[in-house]
């Protein structure tokens, strides 16, 4: 399930089965111990340890002034953070869940973003804002957006979304140490996923996705949770004799078109399958990459599945219908075989 | 000194407000109910003073914590509780849930689940009124934990500036979600913060039903006179946890939950009323009994209601067009009562 880098990494060290929140506090714990600088703040993060949990334990560890309860004051946060990052500090910042990423847009986007370039390159921001992601019923219109998309066309920021365990220590870990500000989304689904873990210093490079299971028939490209259903149908695919290379892309920003255009100039064909809304956003970017790039070698046109355009919805039933299903993509990707 | 039949609904109030969040707890509990709860117990007389101190047509805004405020202003408490388990009779049909409604029919402006986000939006419910002379007080529910957002400040500056006829009530019960007040703000009251907006603050006991009553009484008198905001700061306590799943005892010393569920304010009212020789025991029994036996109605009636079709309905994110021309005066009628 790792990739190259990972599997170097795991046969040199131990490793530790653990859950994505765990991984994460491992590393938020690693790295505060090695690195001075780092310090943590968010709603909730030093006494209760967190809204899900990845911060238990660390106020205990480090002390109340690397790890901060704040007000719920996500402006001006994100913007404290960016003083802090200017001024010698590697602040990650917790927002509770990525609907509120819009009430700090102006500084996030608009200043922490442009910042280097903006002052010729003589200030950088390093801070990493970590936020939870994902529909699921009863989250409703402001708890549950996908819109991890939405942060693509802002120069300047860098976005990751692990999947995995592992990932989630090493995108985390290279975050904290990116010189620039880094968006972490983590997928409400896969809080609780168990995986192994490599002991240690390791980094996954920002901008590098992973080839979660290789095939040759079709690539679907996913990330976050959706990264489960992928592999369900998948499985039913392969059933069918079907062999379906996934790839999880793990960094949207920058995305790694690489191996993306690799991976689908093997199969000739591709489904992008997101957690987000179908307009606009990853899978357009994605749709529109690989078809300016393959367009001659494609069998098939990019068939795209995500979420419908709705707000996200309260009820079971339309949670249902709003989000990609295995179903859905296993449908579409016989409809993109066709006859083979 | 009100009137003892007022007083008696207000009880009776404060007791179905109770009733229906600890119907939401136990469908939650059941998992019948979507998302989580996030209990008004403990916080009753906030809701029923200021609403009662309200006429229909006066407007509220509401939070996350919002059921509380729902029923004492007057929703209807099958379509609430369809909404708050996601079925197609509730207020929003099962798309928004308990934090996510509005209903102009008794005066809801909405809520929202991001904290803070609607007190703009009751702040200029009170501009529409005043353009248009129609006299409607609106009233901006809130927890202490808003007061630190900055669209907050942003609102209130503009209450104070254009005397807008509105009443920020803050309901401090200390904590937002795990961080207690102090650890939050630097003053040791947030009705201090009105001053810097030019209008009113004042800290009340907000469990006392008939004290939140007259001073919403008070603020509206004011506000219709064209006399502007008011800021509210009414202490008082949440019993439960913050949401379903939170105990709410980890961050919160466990005698100081016991001293504050010593001042509920139902049974603070209720002893008042016995002792002044105008309730009985039996009296309170049967009320209680009443409001508690409307619930379980309710309640077995919402369960046996239709979930939403397993549908995307993309045409119903926008709203039509306003076609008729009756609209188009800027009087109360105009929202579509
Ligand atoms: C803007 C925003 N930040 C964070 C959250 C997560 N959250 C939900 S409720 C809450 C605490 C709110 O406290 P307060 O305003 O005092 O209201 P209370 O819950 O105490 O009634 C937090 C932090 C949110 N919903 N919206």
């Amino acid at each position: 399930m790792f990739d190259k880098t990972m599997e170097a990494v795991a046969l040199s060290g131990t490793v530790k089965e653990m859950r994505i929140q765990e991984a994460l506090r491992e590393t938020l714990r690693y790295e505060m111990a090695r690195d001075q600088r780092v310090f943590v703040m968010g709603e909730d993060v030093a006494l209760f340890g967190g809204a899900y949990g990845v911060t238990r334990g660390l106020l205990q560890e480090f002390g109340a002034e690397r790890v901060r309860d704040t007000p719920i004051s996500e402006a001006a946060l994100v913007g404290l953070a960016v003083g802090a990052a200017i001024n010698g500090m590697r602040p990650v910042v917790e927002i509770q869940f990525c609907d509120l990423l819009p009430l700090c847009m102006d500084q996030l986007v608009t200043h922490a973003a442009r910042y280097h370039y903006m002052t010729g390159g003589r200030i950088s921001v390093p801070i990493v804002i970590r936020n939870k992601f994902g529909t699921r019923p009863g989250g409703g219109p402001s708890h549950s957006s996908c819109n991890h998309g939405a942060f693509i066309p802002f120069p300047g920021l860098k976005i990751i979304v692990p999947a995995t365990p592992a990932d989630a220590k090493g995108l985390l870990l290279s975050a904290i140490r990116d010189p620039n500000p880094v968006l972490c989304f983590e997928s409400h689904h896969l809080y609780g996923v168990k995986g192994p873990v490599p002991d240690g210093d390791y980094t996954v490079p920002i901008g590098l996705a992973s080839v979660r299971r290789e095939g040759k028939d079709l690539t679907i490209v996913t990330c976050g949770g959706m990264v489960l259903k992928v592999d369900e149908a998948a499985e039913r695919l392969k059933e069918k004799g079907i062999a379906a290379e996934i790839i999880d892309l793990r960094s949207l920003a920058p995305l790694d078109k690489e191996t993306i255009l690799k991976s689908v100039a093997k199969t000739k064909r591709a489904i992008i399958v997101d957690e987000g809304p179908i307009v606009g956003g990853l899978t357009a970017e994605l749709a529109a990459t690989i078809q300016e790039n393959l367009f001659s070698d494609l069998k098939a046109p990019v068939i795209r599945v995500g979420a419908a355009f709705i707000p996200p919805p309260h009820s079971g039933p339309l949670v249902e219908a709003m989000v990609p299903n295995v179903e859905r993509i296993e449908t579409s990707a016989l409809r993109l075989v066709g006859g083979k | 000194m009100l009137d003892l039949s007022k007083r008696k609904e207000m009880l009776g109030a404060m007791l179905k407000v109770r009733a229906f969040e600890e119907k939401l707890n136990e469908l939650y509990q059941n998992k019948v109910m979507f998302g989580s709860p996030h209990s008004y117990r403990g916080q009753e007389a906030i809701a029923v003073g200021v609403c009662s101190a309200l006429v229909p047509k006066d407007l509220i805004a509401s939070y996350h914590r919002g059921t509380g405020h729902l029923v004492a202003k007057g929703a209807d408490l099958y379509r609430l509780l369809c909404e708050c388990i996601g079925r197609l009779d509730g207020y929003s049909k099962g798309r928004g849930g308990k934090m996510h409604m509005g209903d102009l029919s008794f005066g809801f402006l909405g809520n929202t689940g991001t904290v803070g986000a609607t007190v703009p939006f009751a702040t200029g419910a009170a501009l529409a009124a005043k353009i248009r002379g129609s006299r409607e007080v609106a009233v901006s529910f809130m927890g202490d934990g808003a007061m630190n957002q900055g669209v907050v400040h942003e609102a209130m500056n503009f209450a104070g500036l254009w005397k807008l006829p509105v009443i920020y009530v803050i309901e401090n019960n200390l904590y937002a979600m795990t961080v207690s007040l102090e650890k939050s703000v630097a003053v040791k009251h947030l009705a201090e913060r009105a001053a810097g907006y030019g209008f009113e603050g004042k800290v009340i006991d907000g469990n006392d039903v008939e004290l939140v009553y007259h001073e919403t009484l008070k603020a509206a008198d004011k506000a219709r006179g064209g006399e502007g905001a008011t800021l509210l700061e009414c202490l008082t306590y949440r019993w439960d946890g913050h949401f379903g799943g939170d105990p709410g005892t980890g961050y919160r010393a466990r005698e100081e939950i016991d001293r504050w569920k010593e001042r509920c304010p139902i049974r603070r009212f209720k002893e008042k009323l016995i002792a002044e020789g105008n309730l009985s025991e039996a009296e309170f029994e049967k009320i209680s009994g009443s409001v508690y036996a409307e619930l379980e109605e309710v309640s077995a009636k919402a369960q046996a209601s239709p979930l939403p079709p397993k549908e995307v309905e993309i045409e119903s994110v926008f709203a039509e067009p306003e076609l008729d021309s009756a609209n188009l005066r800027a009087s109360p009628s105009g929202r579509g009562q």
